[in-house]
């Protein structure tokens, strides 16, 4: 439905978004993740009109959008800020834009109280913003942002402001609306656990460039670059030189002293070639003695511990001076916890638990 | 507790000697005769004949006398006349500058603020004495039109009523500027945005959300230049002809020409209590607004 075409946009000297192409897909909850500046808003902000591009050219449902100004585009945003109208009631908020589109009054009324009830807002409807709490207010963006049926919905951090608990609900009732009104989604996030509820799709961006476009559990378990593998969740990377031995199998040398790893990868790599190996903690097993019959298994001595309540990271520090982080869920009470600080434990993975990526 | 008391009784105590204590007097001569005296007015307190025979002599003889003239009543209307529509005036010249100012980059901010207080380093009848200088038949306007054959025959402007408000506008603009300023520079940049995402052109988007929330300002802004415009004496008497009545050449002519001093006091009385109505309506604003902002 959204299509971009090589679009670059500088402001100046600074290049924001860096000859980009992607396709955005009808129905879809498509999530923007990536650190500050890495032109995530800037994208988003020429979806909704308020940004061109210099280069390029972006097409919405196969009308090319660059001529249409903000207000005459089938697509609305919800702001960071909510940017609700302070001298407006919540109720007018709400029918702002389709008073804009002319509509008969009891079709307006009608709507904006179908939109109250989908966002739960009733009670409200007659105060100001300022008389709300920060939750109802994002509802009410929310509510005001879908009220004109637009094609495409825009979300701005529309999550930042709220706290963990209200965030997490929160998340759920847009799912579900998104699901009710099938309208596509389009999120800005820099919160990756945000983007992975969420979303249908992911896109991991850095420096104006889109590095991978995924479903979240292959962005998580198949990252294309050690970018996107760092970014998200925790990881470890070991960094090495691999021969290959065997179909799609190959021995990763690494640090001096230790034994070479066992690696699958079903990307080829050639003989001698550098790569990192991405590996997950909760991948990582932790055992008191040697594991019989695994692919890989390394020595080493408990570093340090973060108790995290339900799991625990474990940083094992080898003989080499390596650190590799190993998870694992707690479901003994922590006074009978196996393992503490200066034990020497054994850490195992399978070959297939890590991503081989190139340098 | 003590300190809370003086602290407290400061302001009451300047109010008190600065404000209350000259208007009794005032009210007091106005309700007085004239006379062929110094001080020029009658009864004047003794102490000998005590506070009863004094205050048997007060009567509203004036305020009656204010009512069967029409040349007061009339300057009073020509004067909230003139008062209105100079501010209107000056928000129509204030409110596009304070805009520009608001959606100037940041850095160049302090200095356009700068420039809006500028000419207040300089004396005020300077200003004024200069502006008859460009406005007078032989004036730096005049001669500019000639030059430019706008014009064949200069304009007549200077001692008319719109020298007067040309001045007007020209002096008290900076009053309406800076509060409708502050208003617009607080305003929300994504608020536009949203209001433009959901359907309004440029133009109604100014209408429907800058104006309303600028609104504060342009009240603030209105009254400030409203008010002291009612009283205003300088600006008339130089820039204005003799067909220009205002209240305030009335009474100053009242109180130096014809030195009638009860009289006098009996027009600044009343110029008092019509602007009772606005300064009230303008408290009640910047309260409002207070209530807003918490």
């Amino acid at each position: 439905m959204i299509q971009f075409q090589n679009v670059t946009k500088r402001f100046g000297e600074f290049t924001a978004i860096d000859d980009l192409t992607i396709d955005i897909y009808e129905k879809e909850f498509f999530a923007l993740l990536g650190p500050s500046g890495c032109g995530k808003t800037t994208m988003m902000r020429m979806l909704a009109g308020f940004e061109t591009p210099t280069e390029g050219k972006i097409f919405l449902a196969g009308q090319d959008i660059a001529p249409v100004p903000p207000n005459k585009r089938a697509t609305n945003m919800m702001f960071q800020s909510y940017a609700l109208f302070p001298h407006l009631s919540i109720w007018e908020n709400i029918a702002f834009g389709l008073k804009r589109e002319k509509m008969p009054k009891h079709d307006i009324s009608d709507r904006v109280d179908e939109m109250l009830r989908l966002t739960r807002l009733e009670k409200f409807a007659s105060r100001k913003p300022h008389q709300i709490s920060g939750g109802q207010r994002q509802r009410v963006a929310l509510a005001r942002s879908l009220a004109k049926h637009p094609k495409l919905l825009l979300l701005d951090e529309p999550l930042g402001a709220l706290d963990k608990k209200l965030r997490q609900d929160t998340q759920f009732e847009l799912m579900d609306i998104q699901e009710k009104t099938g309208t596509t989604f389009v999120i800005v996030t820099h919160d990756q656990e945000e983007a992975m509820t969420v979303a249908s799709r992911v896109a991991v961006m850095d420096h104006g460039k889109i590095i991978q476009v995924a479903t979240p559990d292959r962005i998580y378990e198949t990252p294309n670059s050690v970018y996107v593998a760092d970014f998200i969740g925790e990881v470890n990377i070991i960094d090495g030189v691999v021969t290959p031995n065997g179909e799609e199998s190959y021995s990763l040398t690494w640090k001096e002293g230790q034994a070479p790893l066992n690696v699958q990868s079903p990307a080829p790599f050639s003989d001698g070639q550098k790569c990192h190996l991405a590996i997950r903690p909760e991948k990582v097993t932790i055992n008191s003695e040697k594991p019989e019959g695994v692919d890989n298994a390394v020595q080493g001595k408990i570093l340090d511990i973060a108790y995290l309540g339900n799991i625990s990271t474990y940083h094992v520090e080898l003989p080499s001076g390596a650190v590799i982080k190993a998870q694992s869920a707690n479901t003994r009470r922590i006074s009978r916890r196996a393992f503490t600080w200066e034990d020497t434990v054994w850490l195992s993975w399978t070959a297939t638990a890590g991503v081989l990526l190139a340098e | 507790m003590m300190r809370r008391f003086f602290l407290i009784s400061v302001p009451y105590l300047w109010l008190l000697a600065l404000f209350l204590v000259p208007f009794v007097i005032v009210l007091k001569i106005s309700l007085s005769d004239v006379a062929l005296a110094r001080p020029p007015y009658m009864p004047q307190f003794d102490w000998a004949t005590g506070i009863g025979a004094f205050l048997s002599e007060l009567d509203f003889e004036n305020f009656t006398w204010l009512t069967e003239d029409d040349l007061y009543w009339k300057a009073y209307l020509s004067s909230l006349k003139i008062a209105l529509i100079s501010t209107f005036f000056t928000l129509l010249v204030g409110y596009p500058m304070a805009y520009g100012m608001a959606r100037a980059p940041q850095e160049w901010r302090p200095t356009l603020m700068m420039l809006v207080i500028l000419p207040f380093w300089t004396s005020f009848l300077i200003r004024v004495y200069a502006w008859m200088g460009i406005l007078s038949n032989e004036g730096f306007l005049n001669q500019f039109l000639l030059w430019t054959g706008v014009i064949s025959e200069p304009l007549t402007i200077l001692n008319t009523n719109s020298a007067v408000y040309i001045g007007i506008v020209y002096t008290y603009l900076p009053f309406m500027i800076l509060p409708i300023y502050s208003a617009l520079e607080r305003l929300d940049g994504s608020l536009i945005e949203a209001a433009e995402d959901l359907g309004c052109s440029r133009l109604t988007a100014f209408w429907l959300v800058t104006i309303p929330l600028s609104r504060p300002g342009i009240i603030a802004g209105s009254f400030l230049v409203f008010i002291p415009v009612l009283g205003e004496f300088v600006i008339p008497s130089l820039l204005g002809g003799s067909s220009t009545l205002m209240i305030g050449k009335v009474l100053w002519e009242e109180f130096f020409s014809n030195r009638d001093w009860p009289v006098a006091s009996a027009v600044a009385v009343v110029l008092l209590l019509i602007l009772v109505i606005p300064i009230v309506l303008f408290q009640r604003n910047q309260q409002k607004q207070q209530e807003a902002e918490q």
